[in-house]
């Protein structure tokens, strides 16, 4: 009878449900690695680089929306279908831009 | 209800992958007019304010921490940390909107706002402390093109500020809500969709920032 009543225990799902919720000291580890990745963007902009500077500084920035994604949008604590839906939708976007710039950025190839 | 909460942020998440993919589209078209108008758009980006660009990134990172510290007390249910949360986060948020029409005040004194006022003039003859901190005269030509630099600036830190604005008339809702005691009873998703948003919001401007006032910065 007990065991009966484990299995269909109404509070199962909500104490699993409990465990999303995120402490707010990772929000603010996350938030203190936001402000490292502002500083480092603004310093390494001003460092010649070449054609890095551009790549190092999209680069800060995917780490940093990463960052916002997985932790302060609760990705990272979520279902695997909200994972999947979130990358999928990245991926498209990367598609989309990734084939377009690909695509003018090669037109006047070898003509320099 | 495990699933109801799932299916709500879910629609949420939707929602913001079509915003991802505008935002995506003014990216590209910014990535691809750099490309061509070279030399124009890093004389342009120079011309923006690095202090108020990286004030404002500051700003819009901390209401985020406030925002997501509004959405864990709603989810433990603590009523006044929700109300000074949300307080914070619209603080915050208006700064963010007072500094970005400063700057926008500042593109109107030197004629960089795109339209029948606009003046190239300040790239083909660059003041004596513009030669002096490096900055080489640009041709007629080229010059004029600092133009689309500044149409896609405004189109696209435009559309940003018009999302921060949506925001912040939500969050005054929500607040006024919150201060009525709303949101202790669990039910939370609006709550909860809004912080999505906001996160939204503030990682468009982490992609801003660095393209358009960092990136040429060294040259």
């Amino acid at each position: 009878m007990s065991e009966h009543f484990e299995n269909h225990d109404v509070n199962a799902g909500h104490t699993e449900n409990e465990q999303h919720i995120v402490s707010p000291k990772v929000y603010f580890l996350i938030f203190l690695a936001l402000l490292v990745g502002t500083a480092l963007t603004i310093g390494a902009s001003y460092l010649e680089m070449g054609p890095w500077n551009p790549v190092v500084a999209i680069a800060i920035a995917c780490i940093k929306a990463t960052l916002v994604v997985l932790f302060f949008m609760h990705i990272k604590y979520s279902s695997k279908l909200m994972k999947l839906t979130v990358g999928a939708g990245l991926f498209t976007f990367l598609i989309l831009v990734g084939m377009s710039l690909s695509d003018y950025f090669t037109r006047a190839w070898g003509q320099w | 209800m495990e699933q109801q909460n799932e299916t709500v942020s879910f629609g949420m998440w939707l929602f913001l992958l079509t915003e991802i993919m505008f935002f995506g589209g003014l990216f590209t078209a910014y990535l691809i007019y750099r490309n061509w108008y070279y030399p124009a758009f890093v004389a342009a980006s120079h011309t923006l304010n690095i202090f108020e660009g990286s004030l404002n990134t500051l700003v819009l990172i901390t209401s985020s921490f406030t925002m997501a510290m509004g959405v864990w007390c709603a989810e433990t249910k603590r009523h006044k940390g929700l109300v000074w949360s949300l307080i914070a986060t619209l603080i915050l948020g208006l700064g963010f909107l007072g500094i970005k029409a400063d700057e926008y005040h500042e593109k109107y004194v030197l004629h960089h706002i795109p339209g029948t006022s606009f003046s190239a003039e300040g790239f083909v003859h660059p003041s004596d402390e513009a030669i002096k901190a490096g900055e080489k005269p640009l041709a007629p030509d080229m010059a004029a093109k600092t133009e689309v630099y500044f149409s896609l600036y405004f189109a696209m830190t435009g559309m940003h500020a018009l999302h921060m604005i949506i925001g912040i008339a939500l969050l005054c809702g929500m607040l006024f809500k919150a201060w009525r005691g709303g949101y202790m009873n669990g039910h939370i998703a609006f709550v909860e969709n809004f912080g999505l948003y906001w996160h939204f919001v503030d990682i468009v401007w982490i992609f801003l920032f660095p393209l358009l006032y960092l990136i040429s910065r060294h040259q």
